[in-house]
């Protein structure tokens, strides 16, 4: 799909900038989106394995467009982008390459997510790259299903008491621990703000996700898992200079840096299985 | 001279225009085969020069897997014309696909296939009245459907489940 160009030669700052903010976008989406397709057959009911699976299609062809931007840039085939790169370059947050666990996690993270796509999409109405704002404005309007169908599910597992109160409040610790990397941008901050591709900062983005989430905590009285959850500036900068050597404890991996858990191996093994019989076949 | 030449060029272009925008109309929705593609509103511009005809369509849902079914489908007849050379379709975004896209013609073949015609506004708790029996006892039964842009509703009246198109 080709979309339309922007009129002015782009420097190699900005294509730097964009393509791997591209990637940022389309490696969340893909690991979601095959994480959320796993459940088909296995969901608690009929209507959620529906859900997920629409779901799962939904998101992976948004990654599929943001791929496609990436290809267009750069001329890299865009399912060898989706399918053939390595873990320590995939730029997913660690939170999305996790295994769906049990339903209450499942939830909790992809509502989390959920309000953090938003949050990011509504970021990137202001970009000037057209085509990205474009894919924006469009992927937003699909958005606020999933959304209202983790926000649902979120507020009923916390209400119902007893078993499903008890997993969601674990799940939520879970998916607190793998939080801090889903809000940063990598190494590309600066630019993205200072080139318009993404005007805004890491804070902002968490703060604009705090707006949204804290509420349905409250809402819940769910206990809020403040410190952990409460990322700093600080905290931000740190994890956006984490090393790449692999001296980072788990805790301070970025996911944005190509730094990932054993579950991103698992992933990809899966999801790249038929791919890699045939590389290059046309299926 | 070279006025009266450019005149008659256009004219054939406009020509060659109508007839692009006649064979369009025959390619379908490959779910909705009573549907065609201007009738979901997914024709956003239809250029001709010479005999070079070049079609832009807006996907429905960004994740559409039918995207490129329906480019070949579109490449296909449009290349069955007479004095077509060549026919390039792409897929734009320059104006987001909405529900409301849809025909007023649409709206009533979505309704005659089964599938209710999408809500006006994003209206996720209230269901549409049933497409078969016209009643509007019906309730939401799942947001997501056999495909992106439908959803699943049951009509208490006659007691079927069916299809409706959301709004997005």
């Amino acid at each position: 799909m080709s979309m339309v160009e922007t009129t002015r030669p782009l420097t190699q700052a900005y294509k730097d900038a964009l393509v791997h903010l591209l990637l940022v976008l389309a490696d969340d989406d893909l690991a979601f989106g095959h994480r959320s397709s796993q459940w088909l057959g296995l969901a608690p009911d009929l209507e959620e394995d529906i859900a997920f699976s629409s779901i799962a299609q939904d998101e992976i062809g948004h990654a599929a467009f943001f791929y496609r931007l990436v290809s267009d840039l750069a001329g890299e085939d865009a399912d060898a982008l989706a399918f053939a790169r390595p873990t320590q370059v995939r730029k997913n947050a660690r939170l999305l390459e996790q295994q769906n666990g049990d339903w209450a996690y499942t939830i909790a993270r992809a509502y989390v997510y959920n309000i953090f796509e938003q949050v990011r999409l509504e970021a990137l109405l202001a970009s000037n790259y057209l085509p990205l704002q474009q894919g924006a404005t469009k992927i937003l309007r699909e958005e606020r299903y999933h959304r209202l169908h983790m926000e649902t599910w979120f507020l009923r597992l916390a209400e119902a008491g007893g078993e499903a109160r008890f997993r969601l409040e674990t799940a939520v610790e879970h998916v607190w621990a793998d939080l801090s990397d889903l809000f940063t941008l990598g190494n590309h901050q600066h630019d993205l703000i200072h080139e318009g591709i993404l005007p805004t900062t890491e804070q902002a983005l968490y703060e604009a996700w705090l707006t949204e989430v804290k509420p349905m905590f409250d809402r819940s009285s769910l206990y809020w898992p403040g410190n952990r959850g409460e990322l700093t500036s600080e905290d931000l900068s740190g994890a956006t200079t984490a090393k790449v050597d692999g001296s980072t404890s788990e805790e301070e991996r970025n996911g944005r840096l190509g730094q990932h858990s054993e579950h991103l191996d698992e992933l990809l093994q899966t999801m790249t299985e038929v791919y890699r019989s045939e590389a290059g076949a046309t299926w | 001279m070279r006025e009266v030449r450019d005149v008659a060029e256009s004219r054939t272009e406009t020509k060659l225009l109508d007839r692009v925008r006649e064979a369009l109309r025959d390619v379908k929705d490959p779910e909705i085969p009573t549907l065609s593609l201007e009738e979901l509103g997914m024709v956003r511009k239809i250029d001709v020069e010479g005999n070079h005809v070049s079609v832009r369509l807006l996907p429905t849902f960004v994740g559409c897997p039918a995207v490129e079914l329906i480019r070949g489908m579109v490449a296909k007849r449009i290349l069955e014309i007479e004095d077509v050379q060549d026919v390039e379709v792409t897929f734009v975004m320059d104006v987001a696909w909405t529900s409301d896209m849809i025909t007023h013609g649409g709206r009533r073949k979505l309704s005659e296939f089964g599938i209710a015609p999408p809500p006006r506004q994003f209206s996720p708790k209230s269901a549409p009245s049933c497409p078969y029996c016209g009643a509007e006892d019906t309730n939401v039964v799942s947001l997501f459907g056999p495909t992106a842009c439908r959803a699943v509703y049951y009509c208490k009246s006659c007691q079927q489940p069916f299809e409706g198109m959301k709004f997005v």
